[in-house]
């Protein structure tokens, strides 16, 4: 299946990217997505441990069964107001 | 009309946010303005740069707006939110919550700048004298009940 991936404010700097598209074994979850994206940019590995992710701009679990078409986005920790 | 739950690139307008939330009802709105200043942790700041998720950002203001009407059924509450590049002095969010009286106005205020710290998908980007760094607060969990604890301990402090 293809995804799209979208990546935010510090992971898009080292990343050098703000969207890609990933294609995935067909019983991905929103792990397998990053496991593929930190193959890919070793230099986000650290984030592993603080990340959130959303699937179709709703906030998930890495853990999230994704399936053809959807938009991944890996969020670092957040910092509005 | 001005919507409720809103994040744009366009500076803010707390007066007209708060009129938004108004009602013949109310006795009391309170607002909260989130201001860029012009220091932090010993740096001299000269602009902050704001990114966001918009469409996840607006659910969930939204989603705190769902969660302050459970405590606080009678208040109104609206959060706007700035992105792009803010200079210093001028407002990154404004919150209103408006309610019939003051306790439950400040009170919902308060617990929805605290979600939104906790849990919107927006970020900072500091320009300093000598650098700029992204600021990374907390890890987003909307589920995390510690955190929404956390968040109604302080409004109702």
């Amino acid at each position: 299946m293809l995804v799209t991936v979208r990546l935010f404010a510090r992971l898009r700097e080292l990343t050098g990217t703000t969207e890609l598209t990933q294609e995935l074994p067909d019983n991905a979850v929103a792990r397998t997505a990053w496991d593929a994206l930190v193959r890919e940019y070793p230099a986000i590995r650290d984030y592993e441990a603080s990340i959130s992710c959303a699937v179709n701009e709703e906030y998930a679990r890495l853990t999230t069964p994704l399936k053809h078409g959807d938009e991944v986005a890996f969020l670092p920790p957040v910092s509005g107001g | 009309m001005t919507k409720r739950f809103h994040i744009s690139a366009e500076p803010l307008d707390a007066a007209q946010i708060a009129e938004s939330v108004s009602s013949p009802g109310c006795g009391a709105v309170t607002t909260f303005v989130g201001l860029v200043r012009d220091h932090n942790v010993g740096r001299r700041v000269l602009w902050l740069d704001y990114e966001a998720y918009e469409p996840l950002a607006r659910t969930t203001f939204e989603r705190i707006g769902a969660e302050a009407s459970a405590h606080w059924p009678s208040v109104a509450l609206a959060i706007h939110h700035r992105v792009g590049r803010i200079a210093i002095g001028e407002a990154s969010v404004v919150i209103a919550a408006a309610s019939a009286h003051r306790g439950d106005a400040f009170a919902a205020c308060r617990y929805a700048i605290e979600r939104v710290k906790q849990i919107a998908p927006v970020w900072k980007h500091e320009h300093f004298e000598g650098g700029e760094a992204w600021i990374e607060g907390a890890t987003a969990d909307p589920d995390d009940e510690a955190a929404r604890q956390t968040a109604f301990a302080r409004a109702c402090s």
